[in-house]
């Protein structure tokens, strides 16, 4: 079976690693409390989902 | 090539995918309202749909094929009388999933699972809705009523109403033209005072 010849250098695998982005989540404001939220999930703040009440939450 | 091939394997043999199901099915007759991963909660409505729908037929034979699953007789019996009684004339869709965000630990995507008919907030909401949509619908149709009455009532007086409106634009009419005159005549007052000093 082929082998790697060489170790690869911290300096090309950190370069390869700059690729490697974290993308902010989009969020909007939930219609019932304001508070952010992530689209087509229920609000984790007021348990409204699509204008209505699906939970009461703990707090 | 999985084409055409339904379901989730979530992990699991076929044995413990059943057992998965069997056991999210029975806590979700008896509470009602669970909370699970979404892949999960998907895959239970079809699990758990049918079972329903079979309930609807209270005979033995139902009873037994129903029973296979729901091991629990306590939640078996109740799902034959009231959660029956509840779902009423229901076709299908006895189940609501709602997305909730991820959970802390390993960020799976977690989901809430409930029996439509037995989520009190949204039933008594939607209740105060319709209830509120009937009493502006009354309130408009007695509008409506109101405002033809009235519109009968203005074409009798229309007439009228256009010979005191011409009266009123030409006492205005007159009215500007006299308080141009005052005005003229305040201005060379003054002026004529400015003179005299």
């Amino acid at each position: 079976m082929a082998h790697p010849k060489r170790k690869i250098s911290k300096s090309r695998r950190d370069k390869r690693r700059t690729h490697y982005k974290d993308k902010a989540p989009t969020l909007s404001k939930c219609a019932n409390c304001g508070d952010l939220k992530l689209s087509h999930r229920a609000c984790p703040a007021c348990g409204y989902y699509a204008g209505r009440s699906m939970f009461v939450p703990e707090s | 090539m999985r084409h055409g091939v339904k379901g989730r394997k979530l992990n699991r043999t076929a044995s413990h995918r059943v057992a998965t199901f069997r056991n999210l099915a029975t806590a979700l007759l008896r509470y009602k309202k669970i909370k699970t991963t979404t892949a999960k909660a998907k895959e239970l409505r079809v699990f758990v749909e049918p079972l329903i729908t079979k309930a609807k037929d209270d005979s033995v034979a139902s009873r037994r094929l129903v029973a296979r699953h729901i091991k629990d007789k306590e939640v078996l019996k109740e799902l034959f009388t009231e959660i029956i009684e509840k779902v009423g004339d229901r076709a299908g869709g006895y189940t609501r999933v709602v997305k909730l965000g991820r959970r802390y630990g390993d960020a799976a995507e977690m989901s809430l699972i409930e029996l439509v008919d037995f989520n009190d907030i949204i039933n008594t909401e939607m209740k105060a809705k319709s209830a509120e949509k009937k009493a502006k619908k009354e309130a408009k149709v007695a509008a409506e009523e109101a405002k033809a009455a009235a519109e009968v009532d203005e074409i009798e007086d229309a007439q009228v109403v256009e010979e005191t409106t011409e009266q009123v634009v030409e006492e205005t009419t007159e009215a500007s033209e006299v308080k141009a005159e005052e005005t003229k005549t305040d201005e060379t007052d003054e002026a004529e005072e400015e003179k005299k000093n």
